[in-house]
């Protein structure tokens, strides 16, 4: 509910980073997923609000069984069953043209001629994603075919060719099969596909998931390169945060199903608010800066089928106090001078007297030197 | 004998519903019970046991005793009516029962004892040991099983119930072994198993504690599918009149309406009983089986026990369009 | 082209067991059958005849089993399967190449039908799920848990006793003589049509149960999401994505389970009294026609290996996974 009107306004950020810029393209609005149908259904998703913006590249992390992906699919209405949205809405606001299309109301046939043309997704399993039994050319074919009928075959088949030569494939690959192309490949043909019809907003799953680290950083630099050639926005989901400063302007950090911080990139990193963005950044070791302790998180992601009361991080917060196993708190303003944009979930943020731990509590302008 | 081989099970893909399992026994085998077409199918299954169990005691009549009423159709002496010398049906149906429980029960657990052996040896063992244990389950699986034992059967000189259990199962083992083959290959490299060998377990261990427990679902579903073959092979050959028409069971009975014209004089109630029996028991065990399937890959399970929710709700629970409930908003309290 | 080689092979080694498991079974079996039937048909046999017997039996001492195993094969490729006891004096071969397109036509042609529009419906009622559709499955099961011979029986029962609309037995009217002209090719139709309507209706739930789970388990593949997520028209997404992954472990299926099905369409035969080699296996079967038999028995698993051999081919052709070279 914090959000529900909530404008992109990020642009100016404590820090000046790179950040989003005026216009959203894509609001998801107090969006609620169940996994279930009847009353013992498990809630994926509770009353989360992230809004993308043109141009931008919107991190979402956290640990596996968060719901960051749930979070895609249901805004994409790909969710399968026995996924079902409770609540909220998605809309698109075209940056190209006046539509605002709400994802949520639309029909199927509506639906149908939105997707892929205004948002495309690259999927987690580089491996399945592509159809086995047919050609890599059919299949990046099918889809212009489906939403361009108006172009000859020649020409399509050229879009595709030029579409694996952007991804760094020759373009005789046109005529392999799924199984003759190594993981690598295979998830570049999904990225050729994703673009293959410009869309405005690209929703990235795991797109490295599945492949070696030479690999996944050949594929990261590609896409940050399409991205400033084409200028699409992006939504990249990934459990690996080191990654997301990195290639991110802004990070939403997911927890049970909830976001439990949403601040740039930088900002996120220098100065985490969350005890759980601090726990994830201390779990891996900082690629540049100065060097932090690695301490990671103690405990195991809950289990959203009997999640605790208050605050679902409460159990494995090493700063819990009063409140916290009582109310659960909401994403909001982090109170402190100068950070109106950037908000976190946590009651430590929230006015109480509880004394906010130091590196929870770095001031927003200070010197980079002295962290 | 309409067998068509029972659900394949996700044998290709193999990752789902193989949750090592710890314990053994335990809660596991009893969710089975929580599956309603399991539950219908062990019910009506359970009917057919109690009829095999106590069948002669029960049965109004002798199945062989000739009586005056001749070829009369169903009355309160005779539920199910008499044949042309004045047998009565009912009994001969109550009576024939053990005859094809205990063939078909005893069939299939010859050649599942036999599956079990030559599919996970195959899968376990690998190499050419493998690929001859493949080929022969493939070559048993590929030659048309039917004649096979019909040409077995015809040339004992005696083929009483257990010999033809014992043909059927000679022929009917190769399906089974061939999903447990993939299966254990698939289990072989899973971690626990690695783990159990590293700490240098016996074999035998391994195979015993820790490969066949989670075979469990497998041979369970591949010995129920055995038991419809067998009961449709016996069925069928007592039918063509290849085993001893002197015992009874149901396909002796349709063997004598067949030969005794029933079908030309219109006595239905000569071969109709006896075949919703087997079909019952069939489906009764198909049924089973759709529920150990359902227990092993959730994927195949019909929207069942939610359909109620998403109907009172008016979901449509479909790949690709997530439906978009909006809760009543009394319904929807703050949490 | 490994997979089909692989394939060959494999259909080689398969008709060599099956020849072998022929030749030895009567000679493992306990007993001297071949005593009892020299009585039976007292007088009837000829010299030649029970000479063959005991060949059949290997109870001719003075050959090895070596011998006799060389032998047997050298008349099987002389097409000399040995004199059917039912027919006699008519050699095996020519019993059976009599009645081999009858059964051909019919158990080809009607699991052919079944299995299409099984595969059809099977295709439709695992892609949309949770509807009226869905209690299709249980009938299905039902279906396909009654003997194929015994809703033959009630087919005749009700379509040629109670309502005679169709012939009860038989492959043609009697007044006819087999040929290539119009009456009887009609008249053949005729007879085949309710056999033909009672293996489909008892064979379809087989196909339809197994595709409907397998394009369930489809469904939920990460390329059947990808293609909703572009966007691409429902019938081209199960069709083109769904059905067509789908359907390639059904034809494996299809090709393992023809022995199984074969089995159940030769006793539809033996309730109609079709003039198919099912028949005359029953009539082998009731005589103690050992020769007739086994030759049915050998012909069967060369037609079935044969249609398995079809089945590799459409499978090959359908993944091109198979064709992948090494």
């Amino acid at each position: 509910m914090s959000r529900a009107a909530s404008k992109v306004d990020t642009a100016v950020t404590s820090t000046g980073h790179r950040a989003a810029v005026g216009e959203p393209v894509l609001e998801i609005k107090n969006l609620s997923v169940d996994y279930g149908y009847d009353d013992h259904a498990v809630h994926a998703l509770r009353d989360v609000s992230l809004t993308l913006g043109v141009g931008e590249v919107l991190g979402l992390a956290g640990e596996s069984g968060c719901g960051k992906s749930t979070l895609a699919y249901a805004a994409t209405r790909l969710l399968p069953p026995p996924g079902v949205i409770t609540g909220g809405d998605v809309i698109f606001h075209s940056s190209r043209d006046d539509r605002r299309l709400d994802l949520f109301r639309m029909s199927d046939d509506q639906l149908r001629a939105s997707r892929w043309d205004d948002m495309a997704i690259v999927f987690q399993g580089a491996m399945n994603s592509l159809n086995p039994v047919y050609r890599v050319g059919k299949q990046l074919i099918d889809v212009m075919v489906a939403h361009r009928p108006d172009r000859s075959r020649a020409a399509h088949r050229a879009r595709a060719k030029e579409l694996l030569e952007m991804v760094g494939i020759s373009p005789d690959r046109i005529n392999s099969y799924p199984h003759q192309l190594s993981g690598g490949m295979r998830q570049r043909v999904m990225i050729a596909m994703a673009l293959a019809l410009e869309p405005q907003v690209v929703i990235m799953d795991e797109p490295t998931t599945a492949l070696d680290v030479v690999m996944q950083r050949q594929i990261v630099e590609q896409l940050v390169k399409l991205r400033t050639d084409l200028g699409f926005s992006v939504i990249f989901i990934t459990h690996d945060v080191s990654l997301l400063i990195e290639l991110a302007d802004r990070i939403a950090i997911m927890y049970a199903g909830q976001i439990i911080e949403d601040a740039t990139a930088d900002d996120l990193y220098r100065r985490p608010r969350h005890p759980y963005t601090h726990g994830l950044l201390n779990s891996f070791p900082p690629l540049h800066g100065p060097r932090r302790e690695l301490s990671g998180i103690p405990g195991s992601p809950p289990d959203l089928t009997a999640l605790p009361s208050g605050c679902p991080f409460h159990p494995r917060c090493p700063h819990a106090f009063d409140p916290c196993d009582t109310k659960r708190p909401r994403l909001q303003g982090t109170g402190l001078p100068g950070e109106g944009h950037r908000q976190v979930s946590c009651f430590l943020h929230d006015g109480y007297d509880a004394a906010v731990p130091g590196h929870l509590a770095v001031p927003p302008k200070v010197e980079e030197k002295s962290l | 004998m309409t067998t068509t081989p029972t659900v394949d099970l996700p044998v290709e893909t193999g990752e789902h519903g193989i949750v090592p399992k710890k314990g053994r026994g335990g809660r596991g085998a009893w969710m089975i019970f929580r599956n309603r077409k399991a539950t219908v199918g062990l019910c009506i299954l359970g009917f057919f046991v109690v009829l095999a169990a106590i069948g002669e005691y029960i049965a109004p009549y002798d199945p062989n005793k000739i009586s005056k009423s001749l070829m009369e159709g169903p009355t309160a002496a005779h539920w199910l009516g008499t044949t042309n010398t004045g047998q009565d049906i009912m009994s001969q149906l109550i009576v024939g029962t053990r005859g094809v429980l205990v063939v078909g029960l005893l069939a299939a657990a010859v050649a599942t004892a036999i599956s079990v052996l030559i599919g996970v040896t195959a899968g376990f063992v690998g190499g050419i040991g493998d690929e001859f244990l493949s080929l022969l389950a493939n070559v048993f699986l590929v030659i048309p099983a039917l004649p096979l034992i019909i040409i077995i059967a015809s040339q004992l000189p005696e083929a009483g119930g257990t010999t033809v259990a014992l043909v059927i199962a000679f022929t009917g083992w190769a399906w089974g072994s061939r999903i447990l083959r993939a299966q254990t290959l698939s289990l072989r490299r899973r971690d626990f198993v690695e783990a159990a060998r590293a700490n240098g377990e016996s074999l035998w261990r391994i195979v015993c504690f820790e490969i066949l427990p989670n075979l469990t679902a497998i041979i369970a579903s591949g010995f129920i599918g055995t038991v419809i073959f067998a009961v449709l092979s016996q069925i069928t050959l007592a039918f063509i009149g290849v085993t001893s028409v002197s015992t009874w069971n149901w396909g002796t009975i349709l063997f004598w309406a067949q030969s005794n014209q029933a079908l030309a004089q219109g006595a239905w109630w000569w071969f109709v009983p006896a075949g919703l029996c087997i079909a019952a028991l069939g489906t009764a065990l198909t049924l089973i089986n759709f529920g150990i399937d359902e227990f092993v890959n959730p994927r195949l399970r019909t929207t069942g026990g939610t359909a109620k929710a998403l109907r009172s709700k008016r979901i449509q629970a479909r790949v690709g369009f997530t439906p978009v409930y909006r809760a009543p908003a009394e319904k929807r309290g703050e949490e | 082209m490994t997979f089909l080689l692989r394939r060959f092979v494999f259909y080689i080694v398969t008709a060599w067991a099956a020849i072998t498991l022929n030749f030895f079974i009567p000679r493992m079996l306990p007993g001297n059958p071949v005593q009892s039937l020299i009585n039976r048909y007292q007088g009837q046999l000829s010299t030649d005849a029970t000479q063959a017997l005991y060949a059949m039996f290997g109870l001719d001492k003075e050959t090895t089993v070596w011998q006799q195993y060389l032998d047997y094969w050298g008349n099987l490729f002389q097409g000399d399967f040995g004199l059917s006891f039912t027919f006699f004096p008519t050699p095996v071969g020519e019993v059976i190449a009599q009645s081999i397109p009858w059964t051909l036509i019919l158990v080809g042609v009607s699991t052919l039908i079944s299995f299409v529009l099984g595969t059809l419906a099977g295709v439709y009622i695992g892609w949309r799920r949770g509807r009226w559709t869905d209690s299709l499955l249980p009938i299905g099961s039902f279906f396909s848990a009654i003997p194929y011979f015994w809703l033959g029986l009630i087919a005749i029962a009700v379509f040629a006793v109670a309502w005679p609309v169709f012939p009860a037995s038989g492959g043609y009217d009697g007044a006819f003589v087999p040929s290539w002209d119009a009456d009887f090719v009609w008249s053949a139709v005729y007879h085949g049509l309710l056999p033909a309507i009672t293996i489909i209706v008892s064979s379809i739930a087989g196909w339809m149960l197994g595709m409907r789970n397998m394009t369930v388990t489809v469904s939920s593949e990460d390329y059947v999401t990808v293609a909703h997520a572009k966007g691409l028209k429902e019938r081209t997404v199960m069709f083109g994505y769904a059905a067509r992954n789908a359907i390639l472990p059904n034809i494996s299926g299809f090709a393992l389970s023809l022995g199984f099905i074969v089995g159940g369409t030769l006793v539809t035969e033996i309730v109609f009294s079709y003039p198919g080699i099912g028949y005359i296996l029953y009539q082998g079967v009731s005589s103690k026609d050992y020769p007739l038999m086994q030759g049915v028995f050998l012909i069967i698993t060369m037609s079935v290996l044969v249609a398995n051999m079809f089945a590799d081919l459409a499978y090959a052709l359908l993944d091109p996974r198979t064709r992948q070279e090494g």
